[in-house]
């Protein structure tokens, strides 16, 4: 009797021990949960925090005269002459006559620092447009330099960071907000241009269309080549050792580094085949040997997910065993199909580190205009921007990863909402 | 004819062919009393004849691509005279570069050797040809094709099964490129690390305590000694990889344990897609917010605290790593503790146990084999990431054990090793292969034992 009370009493008395760990262990997972949304939270806030900027750019407003003898051309529609000609003397002028009172050499170089080094080119082709320009004053809103932009951003913002500011630049950007000169624009150099040294005149155009291209490429080799892998893999594979040995190699695959494809493509694609580097061609090979493991599972697992009371209907009305596959499996598993094709390209396009090996990590201004042209994709183009120097690239970088996860974003969701919409339950 | 237009010309051969046989096959059938009396159905015909003109031009097609340009560069390089026959391999692509220069107008042929200008020429003229043969030979070939499959047409052919039978045969190839991309891995690492154990041997690179890649360009150059001992890249990899496990594991599993024993519906399917955004997420921007954010944010704790932290820190570098992580975790482990029986769970709870009590002695002790696969997969995944560590983590190889200080690792080598600009036959490029074989294998022996567990594992409650 006492014995059964002492060990009751025991009990008892541990209860609340032992109720405190399972409150500690809940605890313990909601912390867990809350860490891993605290993550994705804290990378989307940094990356739009830092980012948002840059789809404005700052512009100067100024008369600019198309002064011909200044330029140095009589004809505009002589190639010759519109290469040669001294087109950066158009914005230099400008800025003189907009402030007069500016004098000396370091005085004026600073003055002509005040907008981007590019700003003679852009008015060549307002000329070249409107040729009717030639000789007459306009006045144009023109590109800031990169310095001014991250000066003019950061001191609306109330914090200025003036570092690479001289107290000349500084006033003359004062006196220019004051009289409404100075603005902030929606930045379509972002989305029209290519890559460049200048902060300012950099875009994501070819890095987009690099992207496009790979991707096309990859999608065209690993989706056929993938779901007919998959469709030999249930539907016809006997069971044998060289089926295990197809499986096993693909399982394995799926789990390699990407960077080992990286090497695949160097050695083999480059070394062997001579297929030239940093073209589409040789990136979309690479990324498709990468994605067939991702196209390959997830068409096998949409395969399965077909009732075989289907294939048993289809064979038993007679058809061959190609023609139940064709015309009854491949429908019916086509949406899980493409939703794996989907999810691979979204990894496609993520992808960095085995383009970085064959090439695509050059330094290229054009916009590439197909599969044969030199490119570099939106990730590759992200790790380039996040290895300059200039402070400026910081907020593109943060702007071209925005662009890319909302490329990625959309390419998830809209995997999803075809599972959801298209795929059938049995 | 370029070779876009020549495939173009092909796919038209193709779809004639297609009709031509269907049409053939039902004027076949036709006095003999309707398409009942043909062996197939007509489009199978069609098809038949799309095979036979179609398989054949395009296999001479690829082979033709992929060696003329070998045989090209080949055939003018030997008919260069002796006087200028170059002796080594660098010399020879040097020379075949300068010829490919001036044959395409980039270097202008005034000034050149007459020898060179005349190799170019010759490299034109070849070119030139060997478009012109491949367009007619292709489209000969093609045209052949069409011709015998259009006289194969007859009611006894049996047109499915031939059709089927390549259609089988092209399944299978594409399945067997899994093997051939893993031979292909293999064989490209493998040959490379070969040439590199020429020069370096096998146990100073895996034993070797001094990793500086450095070779020299000329005889006497300081420090041109060039050590290739790997230990401090496999010890930084090591460091890397424990700082992202210390934190992706018990984040990941708990996570999961969470979200599959306690977490209400509603929590679960907001919870689990919102956490496998994280997977979503591109390396590079892993890397971007490792070495921009969180390494500055680590220096800057690490001053006001008086501890130096160095900015490219393995901690940064592996704690953002771990951040990658957690989702792969989570959701490898959420699958295998939904597959612990329910009644292992329910037999727990009957004898008076709390639930954390049942999952820390019942249902984890039950899942741990598949727990540890995916946590190995996942060291695998950590050992092989590359973006991350090369925009966090240092370059100069350092054997150190401390988080805090800068360490590289085997990717990080690769890529800056292969990103130069040296010649592709250096010790110093090919000590990049070297690191990939053992990255490779490594990683295979990780994925195939932890693939085995799993698999297992699975079946254990099937």
């Amino acid at each position: 009797m006492n014995n059964k009370s002492q060990v009751l009493s025991k009990i008892q008395s541990s209860l609340a021990r032992r109720n405190r760990a399972e409150a500690r262990f809940r605890w313990y997972g909601r912390m867990a949960i809350f860490i891993g949304l605290l993550a994705v939270a804290l990378l989307f806030i940094d990356i739009v925090s830092k980012g948002h900027g840059a789809f404005r750019a700052t512009y100067i407003q100024l008369d600019v005269r198309y002064d011909q003898a200044l330029v140095g051309i009589d004809n505009l529609t002589d190639a010759e002459q519109l290469i040669a000609g001294n087109w950066q003397a158009l914005p230099k002028s400008a800025l003189r006559t907009y402030f007069p009172d500016v004098s000396g050499r370091s005085d004026k170089r600073k003055l002509y620092k005040l907008l981007s080094n590019g700003a003679g080119f852009d008015l060549k082709d307002r000329l070249v447009a409107d040729p009717s320009l030639l000789n007459r004053i306009e006045s144009v809103w023109i590109l800031a330099d990169d310095d001014i932009d991250t000066y003019y951003k950061s001191w609306l913002d109330g914090n200025p960071y003036d570092a690479r500011m001289s107290d000349k630049q500084v006033k003359w950007i004062h006196q220019l907000h004051q009289e409404g000169q100075i603005a902030l624009h929606f930045n379509s150099n972002l989305f029209t241009r290519g890559d460049s040294r200048e902060p300012e005149q950099a875009g994501i155009r070819g890095a987009l269309m690099g992207s496009f291209f790979t991707l096309v490429l990859t999608l065209l080799l690993s989706f056929p080549i993938g779901v007919s892998a998959a469709i030999y893999l249930e539907e016809f594979a006997p069971k044998n050792k060289w089926t295990d040995f197809i499986e096993v190699n693909i399982n394995n695959l799926a789990a390699v580094p990407s960077i080992i494809f990286g090497l695949l493509g160097l050695a083999i694609f480059i070394n062997v085949f001579h297929v030239p580097r940093s073209v589409p061609i040789v990136g979309g090979l690479v990324l498709t040997l990468m994605t067939l493991p991702t196209i390959i599972i997830t068409s096998r697992a949409a395969i399965k997910s077909v009732p075989p009371s289907i294939r048993e209907a289809a064979l038993g009305m007679g058809a061959s065993k190609y023609q139940m596959v064709l015309h009854h499996v491949l429908p019916l598993a086509l949406p899980g199909m493409l939703t794996g094709a989907i999810i691979g390209m979204a990894q496609a396009l993520g992808e960095t580190a085995p383009l970085l090996m064959i090439g695509m990590v050059a330094f290229i201004v054009d916009i590439p205009g197909g599969f044969s042209d030199p490119a570099t994709v939106l990730p590759v183009q992200i790790f380039l921007w996040a290895d300059s120097p200039e402070r400026a690239f910081i907020e593109k970088t943060s702007a071209a990863i925005m662009v890319l996860l909302s490329f990625l974003i959309i390419m998830n969701t809209s995997a999803v909402w075809l599972r959801k919409r298209l795929e059938r339950r049995w | 004819m370029q070779t876009a237009d020549i495939l173009f010309l092909l796919l038209g051969l193709g779809v004639f062919g297609f009709y031509l046989g269907r049409g053939r096959a039902l004027a076949v059938a036709n006095p003999l009393g309707g398409i009942r009396q043909l062996h197939s159905l007509p489009s199978y015909y069609g098809m038949h004849i799309v095979i036979c003109a179609l398989i054949p031009s395009l296999l001479l097609f690829g082979l033709w691509i992929i060696f003329d340009s070998t045989v090209i560069d080949g055939l003018v390089m030997g008919s260069l005279p002796e006087t200028i026959t170059p002796s080594d391999n660098a010399s020879y692509s040097l020379l075949l570069n300068k010829i490919t220069n001036v044959a395409s107008g980039i270097i202008p042929a005034t000034g050149q050797p007459q020898a060179l200008v005349d190799a170019s020429a010759y490299k034109l003229y070849l070119e030139n040809l060997s478009r012109w043969s491949l367009t007619t030979l292709v489209l000969m070939v093609s045209m052949s094709g069409l011709v015998w499959g259009r006289f194969k047409v007859q009611a006894k052919f049996q047109a499915r099964q031939a059709v089927e039978k390549v259609m089988q045969n092209m399944l299978f190839g594409c399945a067997c490129l899994a093997i051939f991309t893993t031979l292909g891995i293999v064989l490209s690492v493998l040959f490379e690390s070969i040439q590199f154990f020429r020069s370096v041997s096998v146990y100073d690179f895996v034993f070797g305590l001094e990793w500086s890649p450095q070779t020299a360009i000329r005889e006497d150059q300081v420090g041109s000694s060039g050590s290739f001992g790997a230990i401090p890249l496999f010890a930084g990899t090591l460091l890397v990889s424990a700082v992202a496990m210390v934190i992706a594991v018990p984040v990941g599993l708990m996570s999961a344990i969470y979200l599959a024993e306690y977490a209400s519906k509603n929590i679960r399917t907001f919870a689990k897609p919102a956490l496998e955004v994280l997977a979503g997420i591109p390396t590079v921007v892993y890397g971007f917010f490792a070495a921009l954010t969180v390494a500055p944010f680590l220096r800057d704790l690490g001053n006001d605290f008086g501890v130096s932290i160095s900015s490219e820190s393995a901690l940064a570098a592996g704690g953002v790593m771990g951040i990658m992580i957690i989702p792969f975790i989570s959701s490898l482990a959420d699958d295998v503790i939904t597959a612990v029986p329910q009644s292992m769970r329910d037999g727990s709870l009957a004898m008076g146990a709390t639930q954390s009590e049942t999952i820390s002695k019942v249902v984890i002790p039950a899942a741990l084999p598949g727990i540890v696969g995916g946590i190995m997969l996942a060291v695998s995944r950590a050992i092989g990431e590359t973006m991350i560590v090369v925009m966090a983590a240092g370059l100069a190889a350092n054997l150190t054990a401390n988080p805090l200080e800068s360490v590289t690792t085997v990717t990080v080598q690769i890529v800056t090793l292969l990103t130069g600009d040296q010649e592709f036959d250096s010790p110093k490029t090919l000590a990049a292969f070297a690191l990939g074989l053992m990255l490779f294998i490594v990683t295979l022996l990780l994925n195939i034992f932890a693939l085995h567990i799993v698999k297992k594992y699975r079946e254990q409650y099937e």
